[in-house]
């Protein structure tokens, strides 16, 4: 996790806030950074976490984990990470019929599917166990990203229906939190991407966006993070609160400054 | 990836000096010794796999493409298990060669190739290939002589030609996948297993990587319908092969490059969904036949190249090129990418001659890109040919921010540091 980060949500992995929503969403750069501090952050909170990575491998998390102080082998080994590999799942599920149903089941199916088997992994993943002898604190469920199912055939709803249930759940039932990535295409007319987009806006309590630069690329300053509080249970006469900070992603940390405070133009 | 941990533990013998040929064939990564000393004697001696050399930046094993000019821009070259797609030019006349290099490179190497293509033999793509001679660090593709037929018999190649392996009349029942990916994909899956690359065979000790190349992606020929209608690939066929295509390169040691006709596909939003499933994107945009061919801004280059993505893989950064603007070009021997400056340089000091002071605004730029990077650029360069040490830059920007940069030449100054606001 970056300590950076925690100052600017003012939060830390001893007293962070349950039962929530946050959405991260990239336009224009690579916010994969966020998912590795959400990661680490949740796993040094001694969380329950599972984590459904359809976009990277299991070893590219570990390397960069490593970097931010976890050890997601040793986490895995003690049962407080669930990954699923959605890559490596992929190769399974598409050459080889499975007896039950797969979590990645709508890479075979030809029209379009549902995410009800994603969702019941999951909730078999996160369920207490009964025993409690291993005393995480609370579950998280972790998705990078969603896009990718989009890209894969499912429709927008059928997303929108998954992080509904996994809220239900992982959230409200079990006093969670569910932390997802989404890119946003910009100036690309993607329709399914804008209605999963603002629908997961309307219900986070947490936005994270990582924007480029709209003067180009630079190579001090990589992007800017807009940070936004929302209330969605609460009435709107409370306005949201929303930050801006740029930053610049180092080998092991990312740095935040306020606009236009760069170190290289100081 | 599983690569690294076998084969990335010996990084003291691979290199990518000059070379003093000990061997006929040069490439552009070359290993420093005929043995590997590693570091660790303890072990078993570990043999580092032919024209492959760890990243510099984590350790990653890392393949040329055949055209040392881009393995810089990439970081050093294609990272193994992961996917390089071109977006082909208008007529497919660069990315074919591009496409060509690769497997050159291979055949170079000792490399195991699959060629997969829908409209051209793969028999017939290898014999266009043109031999390597090289005195010096780079390829050159000497067009008088031809590959001899003994180099490409001895070379390991599977092909894959889709008319060959379904036939027309095939009755085709509904599934998740056109039928032409679901027989490429089994057909790779095939090798890779049969032939060890993924490491599950204990007999096959496989040390040798699988170069895979699927030309034209999508194309009409390989029965996607996604070039074709506006609302194409309705059934996601195409991104569904590349997510299965990674997976199965992520746990194997192959490498993958693809060529999609991507300017026949109409719907954008599918081009970015094709981006985020590759790793690495390059774009290259041909000048003929448009415009640009007779614009004097771009009369020695052939056409552009866009890095569109680079993977960040084990990493939180990657290397990203500071330069944007490439233009290639093709002479008899060479493929060289350049940063297309001197003839901007050019047309910029027509617009705005020196002795005097300008306030740019964002867009002002030739290019009309807008990157801060260009207008800097541009104002040292006037400030040089004004013969002052020190230049003044006020740039407009949005929101009423002026942005003042101050500086004072340097011998670089035309790479000069930047920061935006």
């Amino acid at each position: 996790m970056f300590p950076e980060l925690n100052n600017l949500l003012n939060t830390t992995p001893d007293r962070a806030e349950q039962g929530k929503l946050t959405l991260l969403c990239d336009a224009k750069t690579d916010g994969s950074f966020l998912v590795h501090h959400f990661l680490s952050f949740y796993l040094k909170a001694n969380c329950k976490v599972c984590f459904v990575a359809l976009i990277q491998s299991f070893s590219h998390y570990n390397i960069v984990g490593q970097k931010l102080g976890v050890n997601l082998t040793m986490a895995r080994e003690r049962g407080q990470l669930v990954f699923l590999e959605g890559l490596k799942s992929a190769v399974d599920v598409f050459f080889q019929a499975q007896e039950k149903p797969h979590p990645l089941q709508f890479l075979r199916e030809a029209s379009a599917g549902n995410l009800k088997p994603l969702f019941e992994f999951v909730r078999d993943a996160l369920k207490p166990v009964d025993s409690g002898a291993a005393g995480w604190t609370y579950p998280v469920l972790l998705v990078d990203d969603l896009s990718v199912l989009l890209s894969l055939g499912l429709g927008a709803v059928a997303v929108l229906d998954f992080i509904h249930y996994c809220r239900a759940t992982v959230c409200w039932e079990l006093k969670g939190n569910v932390v997802v990535l989404v890119h946003d295409s910009g100036d690309v007319e993607d329709e399914e991407n804008d209605i999963l987009l603002n629908g997961l806006s309307h219900q986070s309590h947490l936005i994270l966006r990582a924007e480029g630069l709209a003067t180009g690329f630079c190579r001090d300053v990589h992007g800017q993070l807009r940070i936004l509080w929302r209330r969605p249970s609460q009435s709107t006469s409370q306005r949201d609160q929303s930050l801006t900070y740029q930053y610049k992603i180092q080998d092991r940390s990312v740095s935040f400054f306020a606009k236009g405070m760069s170190p290289a133009v100081l | 990836m599983a690569t690294v941990a076998t084969c990335g533990g010996d990084a003291v013998g691979v290199g990518s000096a000059v070379a003093t040929a000990s061997k006929s064939n040069v490439t552009s990564f070359q290993r420093r010794g005929p043995r590997v000393s590693g570091t660790n004697d303890s072990g078993p001696r570990l043999v580092s796999i032919t024209g492959t050399r760890p990243s510099v930046r984590n350790g990653q094993l890392l393949v040329s493409t055949g055209l040392p000019a881009l393995d810089q821009l990439l970081g050093g070259g294609l990272a193994v298990g992961t996917v390089l797609l071109i977006e082909e030019d208008k007529y497919n006349i660069y990315s074919s060669l591009l496409f060509k290099y690769f497997l050159a490179e291979g055949i170079v190497n000792g490399h195991t190739l699959l060629v997969a293509s829908a409209n051209e033999d793969p028999a017939n793509i290898l014999q266009q290939i043109r031999p390597v001679s090289s005195s010096r660090f780079g390829h050159y593709y000497d067009a008088s002589k031809r590959i001899p037929q003994e180099l490409i018999e001895a070379s390991k190649w599977h092909g894959f030609f889709l008319p060959e392996k379904i036939s027309p009349t095939l009755k085709v029942e509904p599934c998740s996948l056109t039928h032409g990916y679901i027989k490429l994909l089994q057909f790779i899956q095939n090798i890779i297993y049969e032939e060890g690359f993924d490491g599950s065979n204990p007999q096959k000790k496989q040390k040798n990587i699988l170069r895979i190349g699927i030309q034209n992606l999508g194309s009409p020929l390989w029965g996607d319908d996604i070039c074709c209608t506006e609302n194409g690939d309705s059934g996601h066929n195409l991104t569904k092969f590349l997510y299965v295509l990674r997976g199965l390169l992520r746990t194997s040691l192959s490498a993958c490059i693809i060529t999609m006709p991507t300017h026949l596909i109409q719907n954008k939003a599918f081009i970015a969904h094709v981006t985020n499933l590759s790793d690495t994107v390059v774009g290259l945009e041909s000048f003929i036949g448009s415009e640009r061919e007779t614009n004097p801004l771009y009369k020695d280059y052939h056409g552009l190249i866009h890095i569109r993505q680079i993977p960040r893989l084990n990493n939180l950064v990657c290397d990203e090129s500071d330069v944007k603007d490439l233009g290639f070009k093709l002479k008899r021997k060479l493929f060289t990418i350049e940063w297309v400056q001197d003839n901007y340089l050019r047309q910029e000091r027509n617009i705005y001659p020196p002795g005097f002071s300008y306030l740019l605004k964002q867009k002002d730029s030739a290019w009309g890109e807008g990157s801060l990077q260009h207008s800097t650029f541009l104002m040292s360069f006037l400030a040089k040919g004004m013969g002052f040490p020190f230049f003044q830059l006020k740039l407009l920007l949005k929101d009423g921010f002026v942005l003042i940069k101050k500086g004072m030449l340097r011998d670089d100054s035309l790479r000069c540091s930047h920061s935006a606001i």
